[in-house]
């Protein structure tokens, strides 16, 4: 009887190993097949737009798609080019990326993160997207962005305010063009300082998860630099629903000034209880009571209503622009969906333009050589003015915009005003600033 | 003190709907045995009754005016509510104005259509089933309905203001001395759910229906064996409870913009209240409203939150275990009934 040459161990260990690899995620090893993850191989490439379709920023996240669409309409050489026409650098074409026709596949979000891995994952292992963008949230874009970081491929956040996005989670393969917190205390405290003097004292709201956190942090700074005080910075819960229970402490607290670090519903609700309570119309410490809104969107003002009659906060872009990049955009969107489009839109808008461009300037679409395109890319006629995609974070620097809200709306769309443009450079911080600290880019990974 | 009487005067507005949602979910467990997981969505749809009805009473026609421009520099189209046309502009602008009051009347029947329709459709051929079907079948249906509402609606929050001579602010301090200014509407949404509440005891305590009703809620069998049919009064209770959801849907619409979920974000504490007040007590589920209300108010306060961090968040659940280790029936539950 001769021994077998396969015995039984060897055969376990086999199994075990193609099981192993099996297991192992598709996304780990398409790899070893090309030179970067997703390599796009035919007549077109996919790009993956991870969107919140359902949950409370459904609003946004069907804006958002819409530009999307209307992005690569423009790439593939439909429509009338919108920004393409104005923006600075010439090398697209309108014939889709490299030659290669864009295609798109979108996912849900639901504004959750892990439902926003989980789509992403799905757009990189079964659809082959060579980058993902979107998001209406900072939890959910630092939670995608390292998804993409392990997986090899570009991620352009979306609408994310967090300081933390390109601060401590900052990751080498993701860029924001969104601007942020600190951002809008820079932008704010001016006009602040302008309207209501040095001498007030701010009672902070804030929604309780990291965006609101750094929100806080930056406006509190900004504004302390004033002169203000604080009196209390008080956390809710991102669920909260009614906001009179922290609304009425308000009254006695002897602040006059109500910073609310709330954002969507959370921002709708206690916006309105804030002006139900009539802290609009209350006088404290000798001068009438004010109210902030850090971060305001257009579709959340619409939500909130009247309430945001001369109410001041900050945006990244607004509608009402009047430069060529912004009338074109808005004349591209109008026509084809009939209003005009919201910062969320404009932001994704210009991302995948500058996605688009960075892969066309570097003649690859592999990751690193797009990251080297993108970091300290300067650009402009995209509706912010001069912009730098800086090196060091991947952040945008460009202006900033206070806005107001309006006090005789003309129509549903025209709820904000512009009040100050407030330049890049007063808005820019060093890479090591202490609220954007303990964070590393990292190395750019392609997935090779 | 001013204060701790404005907390008071929270907790009760929150309370309001609490009770009015937990009177809803127990008129419906206690007489049909159903665990409605749905209840919640039917607050959400009477909330969008007085969306809808503002939205019909706005409904306007257009004229082109070229001294102004739209956002494409196209002459801009002005649009006219047709009730302004009909009615002048005052009057029709005061209906427009009153929609969330008049909602009331628009809601009632179209609340009470929905119950029955949701009732004999759906929610019958789950009587016999065990709780756990009864619950995934009406949590399938609420999802249903909120997704449906997101179709027309969308998913942001829609401004639908109270009219405005019941928009300010009332000072209720004036009398004893102290500043304590509050809402005129959150007093009247208050006074409006005390009334309904009274309304719905009223209604089971002295009329013939409400004593048949509390005798099948009592023993369904022997009613039926009486000649009753029993079974038909419940179908009603079911459009009542459902109609007590709507309105106070209604009526919350100015105090917080409605939005699709809203009928989520009430149904779990509802559910607590109900548990707290005791299954299929109608008083219980009041008491515990009012009294969760409360106590989710003073949770909140920045006194409670630096003290004990979170606790505002988890303050109801904390008195559920509380209430259900030392009183495991509820606050007012009774020995034997709702126990198989």
């Amino acid at each position: 009887m001769s021994k077998s040459e396969v015995s039984r161990r060897r055969v376990l260990k086999s199994g075990a190993a193609g099981t192993a690899g099996l297991a192992l995620p598709t996304i780990f090893t398409a790899s070893s097949a090309a030179a970067f993850t997703n390599e796009p191989t035919g007549g077109t490439v996919t790009l993956g737009f991870n969107v919140p379709q359902t949950g409370p920023y459904a609003d946004e996240g069907a804006d958002e798609l819409r530009a999307y669409q209307l992005a690569v309409e423009h790439l593939n050489g439909g429509g009338d080019g919108g920004m393409l026409n104005t923006f600075s650098s010439k090398v697209l074409q309108g014939n889709g990326i490299l030659g290669k026709k864009i295609e798109f596949v979108t996912g849900d979000t639901q504004t959750k993160s892990d439902a926003a891995r989980a789509s992403a994952k799905s757009m990189i292992e079964k659809d082959g997207a060579v980058m993902i963008t979107g998001g209406s949230s900072s939890g959910v874009a630092i939670a995608v962005q390292g998804l993409c970081q392990e997986a090899g491929v570009i991620f352009m956040a979306g609408l994310t305010h967090s300081n933390d996005t390109t601060g401590k989670d900052k990751k080498a393969n993701g860029f924001r063009h969104f601007f942020n917190g600190y951002m809008s205390g820079a932008a704010l405290a001016p006009v602040l300082k302008n309207l209501y003097g040095t001498d007030r004292t701010a009672y902070h709201l804030t929604a309780d998860y990291t965006w609101g956190w750094t929100q806080e942090e930056s406006i509190a700074a900004a504004t302390e630099s004033l002169g203000w005080q604080t009196t209390n910075k008080v956390r809710t819960p991102l669920a909260a629903t009614d906001f009179s229970s922290y609304i009425a402490p308000v009254l006695n607290s002897g602040a006059d000034v109500l910073v609310l670090n709330h954002y969507g519903g959370n921002m709708v609700n206690s916006l309105t209880n804030a002006v139900q309570f009539g802290l609009r119309d209350k006088v404290v410490n000798g001068k009438n009571f004010e109210i902030v809104v850090p971060l305001y969107s257009r579709l959340m003002a619409k939500g909130a209503g009247a309430n945001v009659k001369g109410i001041h906060g900050s945006t990244n872009w607004h509608w009402t622009l009047q430069d060529e990049g912004s009338k074109a955009f808005v004349r591209s969107f109008g026509t084809k969906y009939g209003f005009p489009p919201s910062q969320a839109a404009h932001t994704v808008y210009c991302q995948t333009l500058l996605y688009a461009d960075a892969v066309a300037r570097a003649g690859s679409f592999n990751p690193c050589a797009v990251v080297e395109a993108l970091e300290g890319y300067e650009f402009d006629g995209l509706g912010n003015g001069p912009t730098l995609y800086r090196a060091e974070d991947h952040q945008c620097f460009k202006d900033v915009l206070v806005v107001r809200g309006k006090e005789n709306p003309t129509s549903e769309f025209d709820l904000l005003e512009v009040v100050e443009v407030t330049p890049a450079a007063q808005v820019s911080y060093a890479p090591d600033h202490p609220m954007f600290a303990g964070g590393d880019l990292g190395a750019c990974n392609s997935g090779a | 003190m001013d204060a701790f009487l404005l907390q008071i005067l929270n907790g009760l507005d929150k309370g309001s709907a609490y009770a009015l949602i937990a009177l809803g979910l127990t008129l419906i467990f206690g007489t049909l045995g159903v665990v409605n997981f749905a209840h919640g969505a039917l607050f959400m749809i009477g909330a969008f009754c007085a969306v809808t009805l503002q939205r019909l009473l706005n409904l306007s026609f257009e004229t082109i005016d070229p001294s102004q421009k739209d956002f494409l520099g196209n002459p801009l189209k002005v649009k006219t509510p047709y009730i302004e046309s009909w009615f002048g502009p005052d009057l029709g602008g005061a209906i427009i104005d009153w929609s969330v009051p008049l909602a009331i009347l628009f809601a009632i029947p179209i609340m009470i259509a929905i119950g029955f329709v949701m009732e004999r459709g759906l929610i019958k051929h789950f009587y016999k089933r065990p709780h756990a079907d009864q619950i995934l079948v009406t949590f399938g249906l609420a999802i249903v309905l909120q997704e449906v509402v997101k179709y027309f609606y969308g998913a942001n929050p829609i401004q639908t203001p109270a009219p405005d001579a019941l928009n300010g602010i009332a000072n209720l301090g004036a009398i004893i001395g102290m500043d304590i200014v509050y809402p005129v509407w959150r007093i009247v949404y208050f006074c409006f759910s005390v009334l309904i509440i009274a309304a719905i005891f009223a209604f089971l305590q002295f009329t013939t229906f409400g004593m048949v009703v509390r005798a099948g809620m009592a023993d369904r069998e022997t009613v039926g064996l009486l000649g009753i049919n029993i079974d038909r009064r419940f179908t009603i209770m079911f459009g009542i409870a459902a109609a007590v959801a709507g309105l106070a849907g209604v009526m919350y619409t100015p105090i917080n913009p409605p939005n699709y979920h809203m009928g989520m974000d009430f149904l779990v504490l509802s559910f607590v209240v109900v548990v707290v007040g005791g299954m299929g007590s109608l008083p219980g589920a009041v008491l515990a409203g009012f009294l969760l209300g409360v106590l989710e108010s003073f949770a909140s306060t920045t006194w409670a939150t630096t003290t004990l961090p979170g606790i505002n968040q988890i303050i109801i659940y904390v008195v559920a275990i509380v209430v259900l280790l030392t009183r495991p029936r509820g606050l007012m539950g009774l020995k034997g009934v709702m126990e198989d």
